[in-house]
């Protein structure tokens, strides 16, 4: 298998060469500015970044329709990582040196992220990431927009516990994300003295679940938390709706299914089953309607929203707010002004930067009712500021910049 | 580990022994009577997957699924025929050839329906009739699974009947035995090859459909089969039918027991060295077939 995915990591390059002839259009002093986006439109992850790509897309249009930044317009150059880690370093790398962009924006997958993350420390450039992670990790290189595991696996958690689910079963994508997000909650679920009845990993992409339902049948936990990545939800679903467990019969608590995945998966699937996340299509607000009506216009009448995209959309804004209070594009500047702006109006609301570079935001808990949305059953109130190291899982280590 | 988990282990593996087997029967035969290492072999199980999308999309209801196997096998059938004859059976004396040949087929087929389909992938559900499950004791049998290992029961059965009692198996099993002499005897090799090929095709169309029943329908869903179709084929002996079908469930089983004790990452990755280590013990695969084939 290995074999198959070099060749075509080798393959990829040479064919997108022809397709990108952008090159120094954001050479510093030119009309414009070049940025990166960097998400998979191929493989097992374009259910999910595709529509994220289009959101970051949607703002640097709106930025660039209002008159740009720091009066210059915005190029964007779109590269596919295709689901694979070395692909995305590989095209960061590539952004970088060879379109000289200034910043990227992009990434899901915590291996992309970790892959990108010596590409753009080496190169002292900037990563916007949009997604929700597993925490322990803290770079000047990246801006960590999506939720620490303080703002969405522990708040769900909580939830967990609140409505008296006493034994958990862990299953998730085999890479680095699901095994740290269910490492920190199994410390927390022993420290509360609750019950993790097993915890079961599949290749990122693996659609065979019989093994894993199986186990899931024999432990017969309150709750199952949800840690898989891409399409490999769409086969765990069937497989488990195949064998009389749907998410109405057992709970399914996830933390990568929005609006999006459930649509793509088809919502019949997982109708009834829960996700956290720091931000629903359903929130009401005069931001939100106004971010949903623009994305509406331009991808589609019945696109659905999701939390990531309004992180790539929010991404976008707060580096154009940072590059004018910096008054530079340069990323070192960027960094510090982006971590100071104080708070940003967005489609979830008000959200800041913080010392550490992740967002102080809110956590919500839905569920997914038949039209696809989540009716929002819970939230976290205040604002939850980030902790990348987990102190229960992680006593001991702080994120200084 | 208790008596149930293994149960309903054992049942899963067959399940997926059935999956493996239409995986690899096409491969199987092609391989067999051709020595052609089809690359594109996991696209067509791709193609019956969207097929079933389509089928759906005009049968909707209770019938889909069961209009949708006939049009996913001729449409993939189809599309072998196009590929045996204007790029396999012109490479045929260039096996190296046509394994980058067909591995550019598999490119353009990924892409082709990443275009026409989205990269997203379709919603293909499986009906209210394969829903649900039998309970023996306290093992539950999803529908679905049972459905697909009925199938595969059935192509096996109808496959070992053409090979058997066919003229055209006949004709299969002679230019499998001795190309040379086949063709010396005045039959139509090339014909032969075509139909084979054919019938891999359709049979791996046919397993996409299956597949559309447990998994998503991407563009990429036949890279996932294509690994562990290339396993049975070399376990199995390659070519034979009996020693494909040992194999599948060797392997299905194998990987199913492991899944009682290890992740699911860990199981495949056991699969290969068990792999690796049978073909060491005996490099003929289960069943070998005499064949006057490797004597050229």
């Amino acid at each position: 298998m290995m074999d198959k995915k070099w060749l075509i990591a080798a393959a990829l390059p040479a064919l997108m060469l022809g397709a990108c002839k952008k090159d120094g259009a954001g050479a510093p002093g030119g009309s414009g500015v070049t940025v990166g986006v960097l998400q998979s439109l191929t493989g097992t992850m374009a259910i999910s970044e595709i529509t994220v790509k289009n959101a970051e897309m949607l703002a640097i249009a709106e930025i660039n329709a209002s008159g740009g930044v720091l009066g210059k317009q915005i190029n964007a150059v779109v590269e596919d990582g295709a689901s694979d880690p070395s692909t995305f370093a590989q095209k960061a790398s590539k952004l970088i040196e060879s379109d000289h962009a200034a910043t990227v924006f992009g990434g899901w997958t915590s291996a992309s992220r970790k892959a990108m993350l010596p590409v753009f420390e080496r190169t002292k450039n900037l990563l916007w990431y949009p997604v929700q992670f597993e925490g322990n990790e803290c770079s000047p290189a990246i801006m960590y927009s999506g939720a620490q595991p303080n703002q969405q696996a522990l708040p769900a958690l909580e939830w967990a516990k609140k409505q008296g689910y006493k034994t958990y079963f862990l299953i998730g994508s085999d890479y680095v994300y699901p095994r740290t997000a269910n490492l920190i909650l199994k410390k927390h679920i022993a420290k509360d003295g609750l019950t993790v009845l097993g915890e079961s990993y599949v290749p990122l992409g693996g659609t065979d679940f019989s093994g894993v339902i199986a186990k899931i049948a024999q432990a017969k936990p309150a709750i199952i938390i949800n840690t898989l990545n891409g399409d490999s939800n769409v086969a765990f679903f069937k497989q488990m709706t195949a064998a009389g467990m749907d998410p109405k019969k057992i709970p399914v608590m996830s933390f990568s299914i929005g609006e999006q995945e459930a649509k793509a998966m088809g919502t019949g699937l997982v109708e009834g089953s829960y996700a956290s996340w720091n931000y629903f299509q359903s929130l009401s607000s005069p931001e939100n309607a106004k971010f949903i009506a623009a994305y509406r216009q331009k991808f589609g009448a019945d696109a659905a929203i999701t939390d990531p995209m309004v992180h790539g959309y929010l991404d976008v804004y707060a580096w154009k707010a940072a590059v004018e209070k910096a008054g530079s594009f340069e990323a070192e500047a960027v960094r510090k002004a982006a971590a100071s702006l104080g708070s940003i109006s967005t489609p979830m609301g008000k959200v800041s930067f913080a010392a550490n570079q992740s967002l102080t935001q809110k956590a919500y808990i839905g569920k997914l009712k038949a039209d696809g949305q989540f009716e929002i059953i819970s939230d976290s109130g205040a604002d939850l500021a980030p902790e990348p190291y987990d102190p229960v899982a992680f006593p001991g280590k702080t994120c200084k910049l | 580990m208790s008596a149930a988990l293994l149960l309903t282990q054992l049942f899963n593996g067959a399940s997926l022994a059935s999956l493996y087997l239409l995986a690899a029967l096409g491969l199987a035969l092609s391989f067999g009577l051709m020595r052609v290492i089809n690359m594109a072999h996991g696209e067509m199980l791709m193609l019956g997957g969207y097929l079933a999308f389509l089928t759906l999309q005009v049968v909707p209801g209770v019938l889909g699924i069961i209009v949708a196997m006939p049009v996913a096998f001729v449409g993939a059938a189809a599309v072998g025929a196009v590929v045996q004859g204007a790029l396999v059976r012109r490479l045929a004396a260039r096996p190296l050839d046509t394994l980058l040949a067909t591995w550019g087929v598999s490119l353009i087929l990924q892409q082709g329906a990443r275009d026409l389909f989205g990269a997203v992938g379709v919603e293909v559900r499986a009906p209210e009739w394969l829903s649900g499950g039998v309970a023996l004791g306290a093992v539950v049998l999803p529908t679905t699974r049972l459905f697909i290992i009925g199938v595969a029961l059935v192509v096996l059965g109808a496959l070992a009947l053409v090979l058997r009692h066919s003229r055209i198996g006949l004709l299969v099993r002679a230019v499998n035995q001795d190309r040379m002499m086949a063709s010396a005897c005045g039959i139509d090799v090339g014909r032969v090859d075509m139909t084979v090929f054919c019938l891999g095709s359709g049979i791996a169309g046919l397993a996409g459909v299956m597949l559309a029943l447990l998994g998503p329908v991407t563009p990429n869903v036949g890279q996932g089969y294509i690994i562990p179709a290339f396993l049975v084929v070399v376990m199995g002996g390659l070519g034979s039918i009996v020693g494909t079908c040992v194999a599948a469930l060797v392997l299905g089983l194998f990987l199913a027991l492991a899944q009682v004790f290890v992740d699911v990452s860990v199981a495949q990755m056991l699969m290969l060295v068990f792999v690796v280590l049978f073909i060491q013990v005996r490099p003929q695969g289960v069943v070998a077939v005499k064949t006057r084939a490797l004597d050229a």
